[in-house]
């Protein structure tokens, strides 16, 4: 029951899909639709564990007075600030029959003022750490290192107009020269090269995995006990 | 009282005086954006309580907001107001009159078995409904990825090596199609690990790592470009929308 | 240092090893002082940007375009100039705009851009019969394995609960294959390669992107037979608001929201390429004087 089952769902599922892009007609075009319809649907549920597991989390962590527990104190009040503006759409211009996200409601305000500011700004944080790790990680040690970053300053050069004014004096047949062109050149050649075997090698991965799941092979999904 | 605790009081006490400063002169909604975003970035100087409190927010917030989402926006609309629509009347009007689907238990069954991993006792039966969703996953992404990502791939690296243009050879155009035709084999051959790198093998996995290091510098340049962006538009923010320095 | 013993380190070494948050405030200052002063500069469009401008300048009048919102806060700096600006010439050329959106994120983002850019810049522009706002569904790629067999089966509804059989640009929609285009702006995924490996490939249907400048070299593998054209990051939306004025006059002397991105960027690579130079001499430097040390030590 704890493994076989799940193992008979994976492949089945697994099995009508491909199918249906053979055939897709009845059975297995209606029914590879409505598998892909269903999973759609039970995403939704998967935003619920994570909300469910968070708060269960966060309750036992203030219960036991750990480490912090304050601050689980203001995840709590975050979510239930922003669950109670968002199910019962708190302030929405349309009432209950609104849009949920619609522009003035409280939920889009927490979106734009709370949300926003600090997935952001979370984001942005790597702006100043990337500057760092330039100045202290970045060497020249070998030859593929001096490869690497000699791409990256053409690259990172040519975006700007200072490649242009450091390089405009090539014209005419010289050119393909002006540090712009060789960006361009070096995201449309060589990076297209590179890219491509990587999406090629990756395809294959994904390939054969899904082979593996789908004739219960691959079981790691399942977690640890045996029965 | 010692000399850190009293910088801290001084500091909350700045903090609040110019958090109220702010509101009187910028609204709170904005202040309330600007000041979580100051806090974020307190993390430069060092971790601290202001940012501890962001983080957290954060997390509480964004669970909060996916949750909504999805129960307005698929949940009510295409599961229960699916099943049985006049369960929605009171939100959807536009759908109470649709016919019911039973069959749309199947999906409300395999949601409920999937939050059942929030019980120590019945979290094994979790198990049915990931594994439907990994089944998807595998079935659905498998074809697609052979079509597009593999057979695509291949087909779009065939291509002429001898370009001509109106004016005859296009040696420019002939060297980069070369390049490309090239860099993809040796780059496959330096993922290729069944056979030892030596010889001829050997030499076009040396050339694979020459093109994937250009590649790799590429990706470095765009991702500097993306954490910029990033940083001006909080920038834009705090100096524009907050401060009114930027016109 | 707790041992007793101290450490007398050479200028080169303790610039190596300088304090971090001294090169945060160098980061910082190349950000913020471009952005106080305004400056914007003056952009030519790459070919890859001018190709997706021009598919857009081509399409009829009354063309069907699906916009996917398929992006957050975390990259709407990027993206949201490229969305703006797109838009913009949608509207100029008076195609049918259906937006959606494979991130919840990003519809918050679809209200803010029609409240901002088509409302008041296009107040003829009707909701029902010009554009129209679907909203988020979840489900990632297999949403769009939906979306291309029964459209209604996951957007039975618009974002505000109105039945889109009662809303006349929806009359004709059955599957994905009735649109013209599909324009994903993407910020990871899903996004632009989900749209190409679930919609574009098997239905054959053109997709074009605005995507993160990090997930834009990725995408290149796919240019130009799978997608029609890719705005990569920032640089990508300057390119386009410039293929943009070119062709509309009346956006001329106007600061469009990517170039104005652009001088603290370019300011900004200045400086991290200094930095990285910089931090090389140092490495060469000291290199160079752990060998002769060394030798001399051997001798």
């Amino acid at each position: 029951m704890r493994r076989t089952v799940p193992l008979v769902i994976t492949l089945i599922v697994g099995t009508v899909l491909i199918v249906a892009e053979f055939v897709p007609h009845k059975p297995f075009g209606n029914l590879g639709d409505k598998f892909s319809m269903y999973f759609d649907i039970i995403a939704v549920f998967a935003f619920i564990l994570g909300g469910g597991n968070l708060v269960r989390v966060h309750i036992t962590k203030i219960s036991r007075k750990k480490a912090d527990w304050p601050f689980s104190a203001v995840t709590l009040a975050g979510f239930a600030l922003v669950l109670a503006a968002g199910l019962f759409k708190i302030g929405n211009p349309g009432g209950i029959r609104g849009d949920v996200a619609v522009v003035g409601s409280l939920f889009n305000d927490l979106y734009i003022f709370i949300f926003t500011p600090l997935q952001a700004s979370m984001f942005a944080l790597l702006a100043f750490y990337v500057g760092s790790a330039s100045y202290r990680a970045f060497r020249a040690k070998t030859v593929e290192a001096t490869i690497l970053l000699v791409a990256a300053f053409v690259i990172l050069l040519g975006r700007t107009p200072f490649g242009l004014w450091l390089t405009g004096g090539f014209t005419g047949s010289w050119e393909f020269l002006q540090v712009p062109n060789l960006a361009n050149w070096i995201m449309d050649v060589p990076n297209l090269a590179g890219q491509r075997a990587i999406m090629i090698g990756i395809a294959l991965g994904v390939i054969s995995m899904s082979l593996r799941i789908i004739l219960g092979v691959e079981r790691t999904y399942l977690g640890q006990d045996n029965d | 009282m010692n000399a850190g605790k009293l910088l801290s009081y001084i500091i909350l006490a700045i903090v609040v005086i110019a958090f109220v400063v702010s509101i009187a002169l910028k609204g709170f909604l904005v202040t309330v954006g600007a000041f979580l975003t100051l806090f974020i970035f307190s993390f430069l100087y060092k971790d601290n309580p202001y940012y501890k409190f962001a983080e957290h927010l954060f997390v509480g917030a964004s669970a909060a907001y996916w949750m909504s989402m999805g129960f307005w926006k698929t949940m009510v609309p295409n599961l229960f107001g699916k099943l049985y629509p006049p369960m929605v009347a009171w939100a959807v009007p536009a759908l109470k009159n649709n016919p019911a689907q039973p069959l749309m238990l199947i999906p409300l069954v395999l949601g409920i078995l999937l939050l059942m991993r929030l019980s120590s006792k019945a979290g094994w039966i979790s198990r049915w409904a990931l594994a439907f969703i990994v089944g998807t996953t595998a079935g659905l992404n498998l074809v697609r990825y052979l079509r597009s990502d593999f057979i695509q791939q291949i087909n779009n690296t065939v291509f002429s090596l001898y370009v001509t243009n109106a004016s005859g050879f296009d040696l420019g155009a002939t060297i980069s199609n070369v390049i490309i035709f090239g860099g993809v084999i040796c780059g496959l051959i330096y993922f290729f690990f069944s056979k030892e790198h030596k010889g001829a093998f050997g030499a076009g996995a040396r050339t694979g790592i020459i093109v994937l290091m250009i590649t790799f510098g590429a990706s470095f340049g765009y991702t500097v470009m993306a954490r910029i962006s990033l940083l001006v538009g909080r920038m834009q923010f705090l100096f524009g929308d907050w401060l009114g320095m930027i016109r | 240092m707790g041992n007793g013993h101290t450490e007398h380190k050479t200028l080169v070494e303790r610039l190596q090893f300088i304090d971090r948050r001294i090169i945060f405030v160098f980061i910082g200052l190349a950000v913020v002082i471009p952005l106080l002063f305004g400056a914007v500069l003056k952009e030519e469009t790459t070919p890859i940007v001018q190709t997706f401008f021009d598919t857009i300048e081509g399409l009829p009048e009354g063309s069907r375009v699906l916009l996917s919102f398929d992006y957050g806060p975390t990259t709407a700096p990027e993206i949201q100039p490229m969305v703006d600006a797109i838009v913009r010439q949608c509207a100029h050329r008076k195609s049918k705009m259906y937006m959606m959106a494979l991130w919840a994120t990003g519809d918050n983002l679809t209200g803010e851009t029609i409240e901002k850019v088509l409302k008041p810049e296009f107040p003829d522009y009707k909701y029902g019969t010009d554009y129209i706002n679907l909203g988020y569904q979840t489900g990632n790629q297999g949403l769009i394995r939906v979306l291309l067999v029964d459209f209604k089966m996951m957007y039975a509804v618009d974002a505000s609960g109105t039945d889109v059989d009662s809303i006349p640009m929806m009359k004709n929609i059955r599957n994905l294959k009735n649109f013209d285009l599909i324009v994903s702006f993407g910020g990871g995924s899903p996004g632009i390669k989900e749209w190409v490996l679930y919609a574009g490939d098997p239905g054959k249907i053109p997709v074009g992107g605005g995507c993160t400048a990090v997930s834009a070299p990725l995408l290149y593998p796919y240019y130009p037979n799978q997608l029609i054209g890719l705005l990569g990051g920032a640089k990508g939306a300057a390119e386009y608001e410039n293929a943009l004025i070119n062709a509309y006059p009346e956006y001329k002397g106007r600061k469009m929201a990517g170039m104005k991105l652009m001088m603290s960027q370019a300011v900004s690579h200045v400086v991290i390429m200094f930095f990285i130079l910089f931090g090389n001499i140092l490495y060469f430097i000291q290199r160079s004087r752990d060998k002769s040390r060394s030798m001399e030590a051997g001798r």
